[in-house]
């Protein structure tokens, strides 16, 4: 027997075992041996295997077989028919193909580009500045915080359908307003120049919350000395804000605007209550074409639709990797 | 036993067990389906499954009572599920996916087509159904390449109501409509005095296509051929009554509900509307005018309304009984009554003669629904969905300036090709 071993032994060895009972131990010590290391360590590693099994499942099943299913369904031919013979013929990139021939690709990942990043700039502008206004505590600022919360508490459903009304051409309140202005009807949701306006006006409303919320809590955790420090030696407000909350907050306005970034990609509700895409594809993204391919006509079309939602897939993915590699490099620095 | 070793192999047992129960729950779910389909078809069982798109009537509802006695002189207990119409047809795919199709399926007819294709229905001539005595023009949306696969249960279709007030006010007689060119100068007319001419659907969903196909066809165009002289002055007539003012803007959004209540606000002289809308009209005094061809005479409208289909069964010893159900279900007296409550016509001859007895003033809807066509019909099948969507897309973009008619329709034809030939 080695040292290993026996040491093993007395570590497995109950704490005050001895006292309580010499002859057991001297039994112990007698009968069947104890398991070698590599058997301990092999159980460590069912164990291990067994902790992380749940989670493997979970994510196969919920993740990637869902994954793996569009990504198949993608480049199969899967009409109604396979739906009930299962039998879908393999057509390698033809869908991709043909969505990217589309009169209808062009306009959606245009109006996929400036939906994303135009609501994503003034959600971000906007809540970081009502963050750095909140951040100075005033009376009844906890109030009108929680008002600024509202968008966020309401079903997408009940904000999508009130904008919808207020923006209606020949009713909508702020037709109403503009023309009481001396200015003439805009056809918000009607007119190919201006629905896209229309849903993005919607739908920066309904992100300013998220976005406020996360740039106060991380306004926050600044220390107040910090500033304390900086106006002791003088800098104004401006500078305060672009040398010191501005740099200290970039973790945090990273994650937001990522986090930002893939909600708003695949933002649906909003406008199909607003639009459904039309008027023809002026307000159509990459989404709302997706959802049309597969569930908007009588005719399923699945395989394209399944192509669609792989390319929104793969340009999610990409900004997630540029997050990461500029979140490395900030830390590298 | 350490404790060391009993913990450990405590957690081993727990993680396991975790990991056991996810896998026992995802065999029993498989495990318990596949017992599912194997009652659902065992022959001879007592309980017929019928799936419908009204969930609006629950159990106690004299449509649910029907089914119920049907059910009872087939010898047999009919389990009645109510769906969403939009949720239906997926559900019947999904079930017959899975083997675990209803023995009665009644749905929307623009759908059968596509249930058809998917290999989900049988034809009549499997399952003897008869449909001898039904309108052909009716029955249209329920053939396919020569195959019936199902009887509607009735038919609704589209008409023009007017507010006589509104027509008195701006000294147009109903009766003079007869051709587009006298229906825009009544437009002219109404919005002379201050009020809305028309209200329509002209969304870019099915519903789009719908409202547009009785212009479509009343100018002679084909569902084969978007982009034709007679397509493109239908589309015109519309996108002109736009740009008139005749018809408010709203109409490039407006459901056929939305359109509707427009209507009801007592603004607007014309609504584009079906059958549906029967009660509401009556209450607020509208009355109704066929929908004028282009040059005269009633235009083609296309029906609505469900089919009753027999989906395809492993024990197809099945069909006999739901054939029997479905028979009793479209007999001249069940079927009156159901038309009656669901504002529709019914599909036969002696169906109608016996609604009209009871209430003459669906003349005018039964005459529609005589002059009416199916969209799927023309042997298009499932080319429909793919034309229509292509239809309301051009319609969406003549109707808001994003292009004009003829352009617009143009390139609906060629993605239409495009998507048929891929």
């Amino acid at each position: 027997m080695t040292t290993e071993q026996s040491r093993t032994r007395s570590a497995g060895r109950p704490r005050g075992g001895q006292s309580r009972d010499g002859a057991a131990e001297a039994a112990s010590s007698r009968g069947p041996r104890r398991p070698p290391r590599a058997r301990v360590l092999r159980s460590t590693q069912w164990a291990a295997w067994g902790f992380l099994a749940p989670v493997v499942v979970y994510l196969g099943l919920f993740y990637a077989y869902p994954l793996y299913r569009n990504v198949d369904l993608s480049i199969r031919s899967y009409t109604v028919t396979s739906f009930v013979s299962g039998n879908a013929p393999f057509t390698g990139f033809a869908n991709y193909r043909s969505i990217f021939a589309s009169s209808t690709f062009a306009p959606a990942l245009l109006n996929t580009a400036i939906f994303v990043f135009v609501s994503i700039g003034f959600q971000f502008a906007i809540g970081l500045a009502l963050a750095v206004f909140f951040h100075r505590n005033f009376r009844l600022s906890g109030l009108l915080r929680a008002l600024f919360l509202v968008p966020w508490l309401l079903p997408l459903l009940v904000s999508a359908s009130t904008w919808s009304w207020m923006l209606n051409s020949d009713s909508g309140i702020v037709n109403a307003f503009l023309q009481a202005l001396g200015l003439s009807q805009i056809n918000w949701l009607t007119s190919p120049t201006w629905s896209l306006t229309a849903v993005l006006i919607a739908n920066i409303w309904i992100g300013i919350p998220f976005n406020l919320v996360i740039m106060y809590s991380g306004l926050q955790s600044i220390p107040g000395d910090v500033f304390e420090a900086a106006a002791i030696d003088g800098a104004s407000g401006w500078q305060r804000f672009w040398r010191i909350t501005f740099p200290l907050l970039r973790p945090v306005s990273a994650i937001t605007l990522l986090l930002g970034f893939v909600y708003t990609l695949k933002v649906f509700d909003i406008i199909w209550i607003m639009t459904k895409g039309g008027p023809a594809t002026s307000s159509t993204t990459l989404a709302i074409w997706s959802y049309q391919l597969s569930f908007g006509s009588l005719l399923p079309d699945f395989s394209s639709a399944a192509a669609v939602g792989n390319v929104l897939i793969i340009i999610a993915v990409i900004f997630a990797l540029v997050y990461v590699r500029a979140r490395h490099r900030l830390e590298a620095t | 036993m350490t404790v060391h070793a009993s913990r450990k192999a405590r957690a081993v047992c727990a993680a396991l067990l975790t990991f056991g129960t996810v896998a026992a729950a995802a065999v029993g779910c498989s495990s318990s389906g596949s017992s599912a389909a194997a009652s659902s078809s065992a022959s001879g069982g007592g309980t017929y499954t019928f799936w419908d798109p009204y969930p609006q009537y629950n159990n106690t509802s004299d449509w649910a009572k029907l089914i119920e006695s049907c059910g009872t002189k087939a010898g047999v207990t009919v389990k009645r599920t109510g769906f969403d119409t939009t949720a239906l047809t997926t559900q019947a795919l999904l079930a017959a996916q899975q083997g675990k199709a209803p023995d009665i399926l009644l749905v929307d007819n623009p759908v059968v087509s596509t249930l058809a294709k998917a290999g989900a229905l049988t034809t009549t001539a499997t399952n003897g159904l008869a449909t001898g005595s039904v309108a052909q023009n009716i029955l249209g949306a329920g053939v396919i390449d020569g195959s019936t696969y199902g009887v509607p249960i009735g038919a609704n279709t589209l008409a023009l109501y007017y507010n006589p007030k509104i027509l008195a006010q701006a000294h147009v007689d109903p009766a003079s409509i007869t051709d587009w060119a006298s229906l825009t100068a009544a437009l002219a007319k109404v919005k002379a005095i201050g009020k809305t001419g028309i209200t329509f659907s002209g969304i870019n969903t099915e519903e789009g296509s719908f409202q547009f196909l009785p212009w479509f066809w009343g100018a002679g165009a084909n569902l084969t051929n978007l982009d034709s002289s007679q397509a493109v002055a239908a589309l015109t007539l519309w996108t002109t009554w736009l740009k008139d003012g005749y018809a408010p803007n709203s109409v490039i959004q407006d459901t056929q509900t939305t359109a509707w209540q427009e209507f009801q606000t007592g603004n607007v002289a014309f609504a584009e509307n079906g059958t549906w809308q029967k009660a509401g009209a009556a209450a607020m005094g509208a009355k109704v005018i066929e929908i004028p061809a282009e040059n005269g005479g009633a235009a083609p409208v296309p029906t609505g309304g469900e089919f009753f289909t027999i989906p395809v069964q492993k024990d197809t010893s099945r069909y006999a009984t739901s054939v029997k159900i479905v028979s009793c279900l479209s007999a001249t007296s069940n079927i009156v009554k159901t038309d009656n409550t669901l504002n529709y016509i019914a599909p036969t001859k002696a169906g109608q003669q016996a609604q009209l007895s009871g209430d003459s003033s669906l003349s005018d809807w039964v005459s529609a629904v005589g002059v009416a066509k199916a969209r799927t019909g023309d042997n298009l099948g499932t080319k429909y969905p793919v034309i229509s969507q292509q239809m309301w897309t051009a319609v969406q973009k003549a109707e808001s300036g994003a292009a004009t008619p003829a352009a617009a329709l143009a390139a609906a034809q060629s993605a239409a090709t495009a998507a048929l030939n891929k």
